[in-house]
C-alpha cells in the first residue's frame, strides 16, 4: 500500500494514489488531481538519520576510500520539506548538489537488533533528496549541519510504501533527473552497508523508535544545481520525488 | 512523562520540542587544548561556523531518570551545557534580534563517550540512548543578566569535579541563536547548548553526578549500567 500525507481544503489528508497517474484519493472519499494538493512528508519523522559515502562509486567520486564503519549523521525535522517544495540556494554558494536516496522508515522499536531480524522494524520505504552545498564542508564532524540540515534541504516523499509490498532486501533502480535529464543513477544492491545491517549497527548503541527515518546514501552522479531548476529523483516500485530550487530573493534575502 | 516511545517534555512555563542541538569546540579553551593540530589534517583549519551536532530523542533523560552507560563504553564524558531555550522562532535573525528569541535557559547534561577524533560526526559517541538530561525548571531570560558570563560546577559524587564559566566562548548565546537561524530556523521548545568547556571529568556506573550554573539552580542525576541489574 501507498500512503501520503497532504493538504487539502484546509485540513491534512492521508491520500493513496487514484485511479489515474495525476490523481490522488483522500481517505475521506475525494478524488483530487495530485497537483491541486500541498504534500507533506509522508511520515513525521523523529530522528532522522543519514549515511555519506554508502555507494563505492560515490565514495570514489568524492576521492574517499569506503569506510570500515558507516558515516553516519543526524538530520533535524526543521530541515524537511514535502514533494514539490522549494530548496534555496544560497547566492554565495557554488556547489550545490542533490542525492537520491532509498529512505527505511522504522515501524517498531529497535534496541540491539540483530540483521537477520531487521525486516521485522521495518515500517516501510519512501524517497529522499538529501541536499548538500559543499562550499560550506569544513573538516569538524563533517558534513556539518551547515552543509547538511539546512531548511528546506530534505525532501522526503510522496509516498510511503509498505515494506511487504517491495523485496528484501530491496534492490530497486534509482535515479535523478535535472529539468527531465537523467544526471545519477544507481542501484540499491550497491549499497556498501545495506538496510539491514544499518538497523543492526544503528540500534547498537541507540533505540530507534517508530517514525524514525534512515537515509541510506546516493550513489555516483551528482551535479550542481541551479535556481529554477526541477529535479526529480525516482526509485523503483517507490515513485518520483520532485522539487525545485529557488533563489535567496524567495525568502526575501 | 513517557507516552508510548515518545518523550514529552512539558517543563513549566515552556514546552520543549525535544529537538536538542550541541556546539562542538565553542570555548577557546576547548579549541586551545588541541594545540597545533587544529592546522594539521585532518582539520587543516579551525572550524569557522559553528559546528553542530544534534541529541536525538532516543538520547533524552528526564530528570531523576539514570543516565546509562554499557560494557561497550564504560566511561561516559559529563558535558556540562547552558541550555538556550528558544521562545520565538528564529529564522535569519542578527545577533542583536536574536536575544528576543530566547525564551529562557535550562542546565544540559550532554554525557558522550570520550573520543579524540573531530573529523567525522560522532554518533556513536553523542547519540547513544539515556545520554542528554535537561533540567526541569527553564529560568526566565529577564532573570539571566548576562547568560555568557555563568559559572559553572560539575560535582561527581559530591566532590567539585570541575569550575568553568559560559565565558570565553566564539560565539555567546545570541551570537550562536544568530549564526545558526542563517542557515536552520529555531523553533519555540527548541534547546541549543552553548558548548562545553574543556576538562569535561569522566565517570563511570554508579557515579552521582551534578551541575551547577549560577542562576539557574542545580541538576542531578545517576549513572547507571545499561544492563538489567547493573551497577546503579
Amino acid at each position: 500500500m501507498k500512503r501520503a500525507r497532504v493538504a487539502f481544503a484546509g485540513a491534512v489528508h492521508e491520500a493513496t494514489p487514484g485511479a489515474t497517474e495525476a490523481s490522488i484519493r483522500l481517505a475521506d472519499g475525494r478524488v483530487i488531481a495530485g497537483d491541486s494538493a500541498v504534500w507533506l512528508t509522508p511520515v513525521e519523522p523523529g530522528t532522522i538519520i543519514a549515511l555519506g559515502l554508502n555507494y563505492a562509486d560515490h565514495a570514489k567520486e568524492l576521492a574517499f576510500k569506503a569506510q570500515d564503519v558507516p558515516l553516519a549523521f543526524l538530520k533535524s525535522p526543521s530541515s524537511l520539506i514535502g514533494h514539490r517544495g522549494q530548496t534555496r540556494r544560497p547566492a554565495d554558494a557554488t556547489f550545490m548538489h542533490y542525492e537520491c536516496e532509498l529512505a527505511v522508515v522504522i515501524g517498531k522499536p529497535a534496541r540491539r537488533v540483530a540483521r537477520a531480524e531487521a525486516l521485522a522494524h521495518v515500517a516501510g520505504y519512501t524517497i529522499a533528496n538529501d541536499y548538500a552545498i559543499r562550499d560550506y564542508l569544513e573538516n569538524w564532524y563533517r558534513p556539518n549541519l551547515r552543509v547538511k540540515n539546512r531548511d528546506g534541504g530534505t525532501v522526503l516523499g510522496p509516498w510511503l510504501v509498505d515494506a511487504a509490498d517491495l523485496p528484501w532486501p530491496p534492490q530497486l533502480e534509482l535515479h535523478t533527473s535535472v529539468n527531465g535529464r537523467i544526471v545519477q543513477r544507481g542501484n540499491t544492491r550497491d549499497l556498501v552497508f545495506d538496510i539491514a545491517f544499518l538497523i543492526e549497527y544503528l540500534s547498537g548503541f541507540m533505540t530507534l523508535a517508530p517514525g524514525d527515518v534512515i537515509l541510506t546514501g546516493t550513489p555516483e552522479g551528482v551535479i550542481d544545481v541551479a535556481v529554477g531548476d526541477e529535479v526529480v529523483c525516482a526509485i523503483e516500485g517507490i515513485g518520483s520525488l520532485a522539487n525545485t530550487i529557488v533563489g535567496d530573493a524567495v525568502f526575501g534575502r | 512523562m513517557a507516552r508510548g516511545d515518545e518523550l514529552i517534555f512539558d517543563v513549566a512555563p515552556y514546552r520543549l520540542s525535544g529537538n536538542v542541538y550541541g556546539v562542538l569546540m565553542n570555548h577557546r579553551a576547548a579549541l586551545a587544548a588541541l594545540g597545533d593540530a587544529v592546522h594539521q589534517p585532518p582539520y587543516k583549519a579551525p572550524p569557522q561556523s559553528a559546528v553542530l551536532y544534534i541529541k536525538p530523542r532516543n538520547s533524552l533523560v528526564l530528570p531523576g531518570q539514570p543516565v546509562l552507560v554499557d560494557e561497550a563504553v564504560r566511561e561516559l564524558e559529563v558535558g556540562a551545557a547552558l541550555g538556550v531555550v528558544i521562545g520565538r522562532t528564529a529564522c535569519a535573525v542578527s545577533a542583536s534580534d536574536a536575544l528576543a528569541c530566547i525564551a529562557g535557559y535550562v542546565i544540559v547534561a550532554d554525557f558522550s563517550v570520550p573520543h579524540e577524533a573531530f573529523f567525522r560526526p560522532a554518533i556513536r559517541f553523542k547519540a547513544r540512548d539515556a545520554s542528554c538530561v535537561i533540567g526541569a525548571n527553564v529560568v526566565a531570560r529577564a532573570a539571566i543578566t548576562d547568560a555568557d558570563a555563568l559559572g559553572v560546577r560539575v560535582f561527581v559524587d559530591a566532590r567539585l569535579a570541575q569550575r568553568s564559566s559560559t565565558a570565553g566562548t566564539f560565539r555567546g548565546a545570541a551570537q550562536l541563536v544568530s549564526d545558526v537561524s542563517e542557515f536552520m530556523t529555531l523553533s519555540p521548545g527548541d534547546v541549543l547548548m552553548t558548548g562545553v568547556a574543556p576538562g569535561a571529568p569522566r565517570v563511570g556506573a554508579g557515579a552521582a553526578v551534578a551541575i551547577e550554573i549560577d542562576g539557574l539552580g542545580r541538576l542531578e542525576m545517576r549513572v547507571r549500567d545499561a544492563a538489567p541489574g547493573g551497577a546503579a
